[in-house]
């Protein structure tokens, strides 16, 4: 027999000895296809404007800064604003994002550069599947339209969202993906819910360990 | 696993005289105890949670054969690719076999205490590949030859200033007049040095906090991005598992996030979640080409269905090590083994046989703070205790023990005796403790008494007080 059949059989042996088979696959299809939820916190049962503020408080609470907007369409005057504001080159990496590729980002002077992250990316910007409330996490999804080497490499990154997008809880966000990639999840579904940080010199929480220094969020009405 | 349990007593003994240590050691309390109390406060619901979390873990495990079977499958229509390894010798192989496959040079590693379980750095470096720990604290303990302290904060038990000592001496190209004195240069030292390496690596290795059947994807939690950099850039992705990691499906995943960060940091989630489902797809500007989870056994599935199943449970928080009054005086390096704390003093004589790890759940005052805090309820102290049982049968008897036990018994089955010889036993105590009321020596508990005085007994015993009625 093969490691694999193995390790099956002691666990069939071990952790369901005499048990009716059929009847437990039957359970497990069961739970398999049920998604049965467990308790959702009640933070995470919200209407719009609870979400939206609550997603807003839990970030700026891990040091990300968040901005709303009323139009999409404001979107790259704002970022050229947070450029400026933090002395950063008006450089700005993204994919194929169709909402992201339809502003007009010359008009703001923002120099665009697209595809997968390189090393001397400074900033990037990357418009998210969804965001889950109840954590303040942002849900992005992989592809040429948002790459994940975005979200990971340059020290900037902005995250851009729409505010029905906002969900309470991760079990709203699951729903969500399920209607979307009805094939299965994409290759990475990433949460994001700050800037990246470490804790291992003594406790201390200290920002821009591997990830993006700075995590910038705009939330469009 | 190659680390020595069996001198805790003497590396426990030089670990509470290592001022270093203490130093380093009181961050513990400070930050990880109070964190979480903090954030289990902020979440009314988080009780309920942790008994979903446990319920969630039990079913998973009794059906684990099914789960791990779906999991493989929907890895495969994923486009990844399964390994089962038996043994730690076999996942090795099955890890070195893939980098060999991948003419691989260099690997990056997220942090994976399964890795160490199995001893794969040190593998992979006999048979000429570079590794690279990420993690900030695992590469502080990997330049330092060092395993980790903690299982996850391995670099607890170090100060700023030995790191600093670290770097100077281990980065070559630092400018002496470079300043390191503080955690942040620090940090950003570690930053420069470790992009380097995620850029060059031909295969990242990450460990999975769960494996989703229903969708066949790994997750792991960082709050540095360094998994991310890992997995994401080289052309190769190694998951590194062991069977328990599976459970059900997403939503069953969520509750076990709502517990897992708040047990382990205090967070309301980690920073960074990562949800993985095989290689690049087509289209993809980014990912890995190749995907592969390696499932590691390592005696586990014999675990199941007896009486330490429940440790199968746990989802590596730490909590247990942080409120542990032992693991907070001693450090995680005085227990010589790679999962250390209440939760490695169960586990390890499991995965390593009982008598190499013998002296491990004497480490313990049996206090309960672990199980009380713990987010799957496992009952640690009750493991920690039938482990003492089956040592002590396993043990030659103490001479004397059977015939003393005997009379106690005897004793105990006779209430009138009883109270006579206790009674007796109160008035010669409370004479030895003479005006002070404690007594310094005792004869045959000299061990006991060397350090600490046992109070006097004051006046009679409950039953005689009951019996009074001074006692309600």
């Amino acid at each position: 027999m093969s490691g694999r059949e193995n390790i099956l059989a002691r666990i069939r042996a071990h952790a369901a000895a005499g048990e009716d088979e059929p009847a437990r696959a039957a359970r497990v299809e069961a739970h398999l296809g049920a998604h049965a939820r467990g308790t959702v916190p009640a933070r995470g049962q919200q209407d719009k404007a609870g979400r939206i503020a609550l997603l807003r408080q839990i970030l700026e609470g891990q040091s990300a800064s968040v901005r709303e907007l009323d139009a999409l369409g404001a979107v790259p005057a704002e970022i050229a604003d947070y450029l400026r504001r933090h002395n950063l080159a008006p450089r700005l990496g993204m994919g194929d994002d169709a909402a992201l590729a339809g502003l007009d980002w010359g008009g703001a002077n923002l120099e665009l550069r697209h595809g997968r992250a390189n090393a001397e990316l400074e900033s990037a910007c990357s418009m998210a599947f969804a965001a889950v409330a109840e954590s303040g996490t942002l849900v992005l999804t992989s592809g040429p339209d948002n790459p994940t080497s975005l979200n990971f490499m340059p020290d900037n990154h902005i995250i851009v969202l729409r505010a029905d997008q906002v969900m309470g809880s991760y079990e709203d966000g699951w729903d969500a993906l399920r209607a979307a990639f009805a094939d299965g999840p994409p290759r990475t579904v990433n949460y994001v819910s700050g800037p990246s940080r470490t804790g291992d010199i003594e406790q201390t929480i200290l920002l821009g360990a591997h990830g993006p220094r700075r995590l910038h969020v705009i939330i469009v009405k | 696993m190659h680390a020595d349990t069996r001198h805790f007593r003497q590396a426990a003994g030089k670990a509470l005289i290592d001022g270093q240590l203490q130093k380093a050691l009181g961050n513990v309390k400070r930050g990880f105890i109070a964190k979480r109390a903090k954030a289990r406060d902020a979440l009314p619901e988080f009780d309920r949670l942790r008994d979903e979390a446990r319920d969630i873990k039990i079913h998973t495990l009794a059906h684990l054969d099914l789960y791990l079977s779906r999991f493989e499958d929907k890895v495969k229509a994923a486009g990844g690719q399964v390994h089962w390894a038996e043994t730690e010798a076999e996942a090795r192989e099955a890890v070195l076999e893939i980098c060999r496959a991948a003419g691989a040079k260099t690997v990056t590693k997220g942090k994976s205490m399964i890795t160490e379980e199995i001893g794969l750095n040190a593998f992979l470096e006999q048979s000429e590949l570079k590794v690279v720990e990420t993690d900030l604290g695992e590469y502080l303990v990997q330049i330092r030859g060092e395993t980790p302290s903690h299982i996850i904060a391995p670099a607890v038990h170090l100060n700023k200033e030995q790191i600093e000592h670290d770097f100077r001496e281990r980065h070559k190209d630092l400018p002496p007049e470079r300043q390191l004195s503080d955690p942040v240069q620090l940090v950003a030292e570690a930053r420069q040095v470790l992009r380097q390496a995620f850029i060059s690596a031909d295969v990242g290795i990450t460990g999975a906090n769960f494996l989703i059947a229903e969708t066949g994807q790994t997750v792991i939690v960082t709050n540095e991005g360094n998994g991310d950099l890992t997995q994401t850039l080289p052309k190769v992705h190694i998951v590194m598992a062991s069977i328990e990691k599976a459970v059900p499906t997403l939503e069953d995943a969520s509750t076990l996030i709502r517990v897992l960060a708040r047990s382990a940091t205090g967070q309301e989630i980690s920073t960074y979640t990562t949800f993985s489902a095989g290689p690049r797809r087509e289209g993809d500007p980014d990912g890995p080409q190749e995907f592969h989870v390696v499932l590691l056994d390592n005696g586990r599935s014999s675990v199941l269905g007896g009486p330490f199943q429940d440790m199968l449970r746990c989802i590596r928080c730490g909590a247990c090590l942080n409120h542990c009054p032992i693991y907070q005086h001693v450090g995680g390096h005085a227990y010589g083994s790679v999962y250390p704390g209440p939760m490695g003093s169960v586990l390890t004589p499991l995965l390593q046989g009982v008598q190499e790890a013998a002296h491990l759940p004497y480490a313990c005052t049996l206090c309960g703070r672990c199980e009380a805090v713990c987010p799957e309820r496992i009952a640690l102290p009750d493991m920690l205790r039938r482990w003492r049982a089956r040592d002590f049968a396993a043990k030659p008897p103490l001479a004397g023990a059977k015939p003393a036990l005997k009379l106690w018994a005897a004793l105990a089955a006779c209430p009138r005796a009883y109270q006579l010889v206790t009674g007796a036993a109160i008035r010669l105590l409370a004479l030895l403790g003479g005006r002070k009321g404690r007594i310094g020596r005792l004869p045959l508990m000299g061990a006991w008494t060397k350090h600490r005085d046992l109070p006097a007994p004051q006046g009679q015993s409950f039953l005689a007080q009951w019996k009074a009625g001074r006692r309600k």
